[in-house]
């Protein structure tokens, strides 16, 4: 089979910055745990109904920026930010935002698959139940297990355990959990990275079909996923300045398809080449 | 001319004979004492079954204390009264001891958490005989024993019990499921509620019948609050409690082999209650733990 | 619900119910938290408040004083600190290494089902109330130690005079021996977890050089473990000294001072504080129990402190080198 280049893959949607509207505005976003500073002077605008991949080798903080977007980064003691995130406008650290508030529109899917010790049922219907969606509760709970592509697969098993799928179902049942609650955006942390080839392949092809309804960014170390999956790709790489400190920076942002044919920054060339990383 | 090499055998010299010795001597001491740890078990609860066994009756366990030189009677007042202490004590050690584990586990900060976990560990190894005369000094000098303060002496004895017990089962609670929770945008009692307690109920209910078999058999913090009372059946818990431990206690301090014949007997009832709950709690807990890490 | 938020719905338009459960939980659970603390406080204040009348009469010349005397109300601890530690060690020269043996037992001996077994049973030996070990301590133990255990050892050791005096069924030597029933298995349990953590690698890497098993055991079992048996064995002294009821049981009437002999009477910090607490009459008397139980805490918390510390430095030794 002949190695896969990106413009074989199936058309992608027109992805031109001008015709997209911006989710996130991410303006000089730096993230420190404690004195280690794991991000630095992050500039970058993620648009409506895309899949933006966030690639790079590992260390360069990937995961702080992801977790930064949904504010998980508040449950570590030791982090602290600088800069902006504006989400449609509105700054997410600004006051009087509510960290709860916010997950409930950014959605998150985790690198291992963490279903709840419950039924496959409950563990869709929990959160929509305990955050006062009690009305079509069945139906809600069909629609998130169709639209993670599961539905057919356990529709006749709903109230059998959750651990008793396999890794790929179990992860797309924490997809089904997260939109359950109809987020706008879907965070993916590497999600396929602890999926056999099989279970990956299903997940891929369920984010080109939930993209429709969702925009969606993931993080992920594998090079050929991003230029399978995304419309955008970030590409981040470690800097290290002069008193030796190692912290991640985003080297180049644009469509995936420059990215990987023509990348405009020879760091981005070197890592997608696989001269390194 | 060469030399005729010896024969490859792989069997050892008088050197490794010796060290093999060695250890087969370890080996055995190893097994020795193991053996003789169950032979002690053995002796003690064939002791207490064999003295204990033969004054044992339905009517033993039902009817009321013998008064002053009196044969027969029983010990219900005891059994009841035990069972009214360790309701109290557990009363009041359950919701402490959780809420004690919870806060260490899902709210304290980092100082405060040292300290308070520092006390439940003090407090764990404390002498009974220090609880026992804590709480006389609190509830009974100047007033009279009751069996609320004896309750209260035992929950002293229950609460690091269940607060460490209560603890081991939250620490095996993933941290991955409490992540997908408030990535859900649940707010953190909810999680505690819907998510950490049920997986941690089995264990805790495990720990606190350990705790109660403990409590169950400790005399020393009762010696001092509820040791003086009635020989009959009493749930008046404002006067001192008949119960189990202090009575083996005092009739074991007696001269009266009719004491001492009863004395084994209540020692029956209490072993078996204690060895049969410990057992069973010890089975479920190590199911509990083999079903959360995996 | 929108797709696009309005500004509000961002900004705490969250149910009140959440907030105020967070709260309420997060009260509560302090408060719990808060109680537990206030609890081992108050008894530390009640024991050294009890014991005023006491340190007022006698100071801290009470420690050393070895009279204690109910009728001439003159009171002094050193009779229980010494039979406190005279039981306690002699529970802990039997107790460690029976306790040490069957831990390596149970880690490295024995097949997986006899190990469950063994190592509830084990168990269970402590779970026995000491009322009844100490009622069998009474009545079975201590007469047939003084028929068949004090004098074998009085012929073979007589000349030291630990050995000395008249052989009995209720003693210190007696109180040594339950002691040492109920230590075997808290140094068992902790010291059998500790070396099945040993990582697996080290053992078969021991083995591999060709190394017996028990030689394995003593290079990479045992040395390791060193600080880990210390605090067992300081865990297992605690339960010693704190121990008063099975103590008071059989260490017989001690009014007598301080002897060289083991097969003499005595009594205990603990088996003296429950043995005379509740016949006793002056308050002097009682103050002197107290600052008995103040002396008795302090030995306590000291002893759990000192494993506590050798447990935190071991397990980051441990997790470092690891």
């Amino acid at each position: 089979m002949p190695p896969m280049r990106p413009v074989d893959v199936a058309e992608r949607r027109e992805a031109s910055p001008e015709t997209r509207e911006p989710v996130f505005q991410i303006q000089g976003l730096t993230g420190r745990y404690g004195t280690n500073v794991a991000i630095k002077d992050v500039n970058l605008e993620i648009s409506r109904n895309l899949i933006t991949a966030v690639i790079g080798p590992s260390g360069c903080g990937k995961s702080t920026f992801i977790r930064c977007l949904n504010r998980m980064n508040d449950e570590i003691p030791s982090f602290d930010h600088d800069g902006q995130i504006l989400y449609h406008g509105i700054d997410l650290y600004g006051d009087g935002v509510d960290p709860v508030e916010v997950r409930r529109r950014i959605g998150m899917v985790f690198q291992k698959p963490n279903p709840f010790p419950k039924t496959i049922y409950d563990n869709v219907a929990w959160a929509p139940r305990v955050l006062g969606l009690k009305q079509g509760l069945d139906e809600r709970v069909e629609q998130a297990l169709r639209g993670a592509a599961l539905w057919d697969e356990v529709k006749d098993r709903l109230k059998k355990s959750a651990l008793s799928l396999s890794g790929g179902q179990q992860q797309r049942l924490c997809i089904a959990r997260a939109i359950a609650i109809e987020p706008e955006v879907l965070l993916l942390d590497e999600p396929a990275s602890a999926l056999d080839p099989i279970a990956t392949a299903s997940i891929e092809e369920l984010m080109h079909s939930l993209k429709e309804d969702y925009t969606l960014v993931i993080v992920t170390h594998n090079m050929q996923q991003a230029a399978r999956v995304a419309d955008r790709t970030a590409f981040f790489s470690l800097d290290v300045d002069e008193s030796g400190a190692r912290a991640g920076v985003l080297v180049e942002y644009d469509e995936t398809t420059k990215i990987f044919t023509a990348p405009s920054d020879k760091r981005t060339e070197d890592y997608v080449t696989g001269r390194f990383g | 001319m060469a030399a005729v090499e010896p024969a490859l055998t792989l069997r050892g010299d008088a050197r490794v004979r010796r060290r093999r010795i060695v250890n087969r001597v370890a080996e055995s001491a190893a097994t020795i004492a193991a053996l003789a740890a169950l032979a002690v078990l053995g002796i003690v609860i064939f002791s207490v079954a064999k003295r204990g066994g033969g004054e044992l009756s339905w009517g033993f366990l039902t009817k009321d204390l013998p008064t002053f030189g009196q044969t027969g009677g029983g010990i219900a007042p005891l059994i009841v009264g035990s069972a009214i202490l360790v309701g109290i004590a557990t009363a009041i050690a359950l919701p402490l001891g959780v809420l004690t584990a919870l806060f260490l586990s899902e709210f304290a900060p980092r100082r405060l958490s040292a300290a308070i976990q520092l006390t439940i560990d003090l407090m764990n190894g404390l002498p009974s005989v220090i609880i026992g005369i804590f709480v006389f000094g609190l509830l009974v000098y100047g007033h009279t024993q009751s069996g609320y303060a004896g309750g209260f002496a035992l929950s002293i004895v229950m609460l690091p019990l269940i607060a460490r017990s209560t603890q081991e089962v939250l620490r095996l609670v993933p941290s991955s499921q409490r992540e997908a929770a408030l990535a859900l945008g649940v707010s953190r009692w909810r999680i505690v509620v819907g998510i950490v307690l049920p997986s941690a109920l089995g264990g805790i209910l495990t720990g606190t019948v350990l705790a109660i078999a403990r409590a169950a058999g400790e005399t020393a913090p009762l010696l001092f609050t509820t040791s003086i009372f009635v020989n009959q059946i009493t749930s008046d818990v404002r006067h001192a409690m008949p119960n189990i431990p202090v009575q083996i206690f005092i009739w074991s301090e007696s001269a009266d082999p009719e004491d001492h014949k009863r004395a084994w007997a209540s020692a029956f009832v209490l072993i078996m209650f204690v060895l049969v709950t410990s057992l069973l709690a010890r089975l479920a807990l190590a199911r509990t733990r083999r079903k959360l890490s995996r | 619900m929108s797709v696009i938020p309005a500004t509000q719905e961002l900004t705490g338009g969250r149910r009140l119910r959440d907030w105020l459960g967070d709260r309420i939980m997060f009260g509560l659970t302090l408060l719990a938290a808060l109680a537990t603390v206030a609890i081992m406080v108050a008894i530390a204040c009640k024991v050294v408040r009890g014991a005023e009348l006491s340190y007022r009469a006698f100071g801290l010349s009470f420690v050393t004083g070895s009279v204690w005397d109910v009728n001439k109300a003159v009171f002094g601890a050193a009779p229980f600190l010494f039979g406190t530690a005279v039981t306690s060690l002699m529970a802990l020269l039997i107790a460690a290494p029976l306790g040490i043996a069957i831990a390596l037992f149970l880690s490295e001996l024995a097949p997986r089902g006899v190990r469950v077994i063994i190592g509830a049973l084990v168990e269970l030996l402590a779970a026995i109330p000491s009322v009844v070990l100490g009622l069998w301590g009474i009545l079975v133990l201590g007469p047939f130690a003084a028929d068949h255990i004090e004098p074998p050892l009085q012929r073979a050791f007589g000349f030291l005079p630990i050995f000395s005096g008249k052989p009995g069924s209720s003693g210190i030597f007696i109180a040594g021996l339950v002691l040492a029933i109920m230590v075997v298995p808290i140094v068992a349990s902790i010291c059998r977890e500790l070396f099945l953590s040993v990582p697996s690698e080290l053992e078969e890497g021991a083995l591999a050089l060709g190394a017996t098993r028990w030689e394995m055991v003593r290079g990479v079992v045992l040395s390791s473990s060193r600080p880990g048996i210390a605090a067992a064995i300081i865990l297992g002294l605690g339960r010693a000294i704190g121990e008063a009821i099975a103590v008071t049981q059989v260490i017989g009437a001690g009014n007598s001072g301080i002897h060289a002999s083991l097969f003499a009477t005595g009594d205990t910090l603990a088996s003296r504080i429950a043995g005379e607490f509740i016949g006793a009459s002056s308050k002097l008397q009682i103050a002197s129990l107290f600052y008995l139980a103040g002396i008795l805490l302090v030995i306590g918390l000291l002893t759990n402190l000192l494993a506590q510390v050798i447990v935190r430095r071991f397990e980051s030794q441990r997790v470092g080198a690891g």
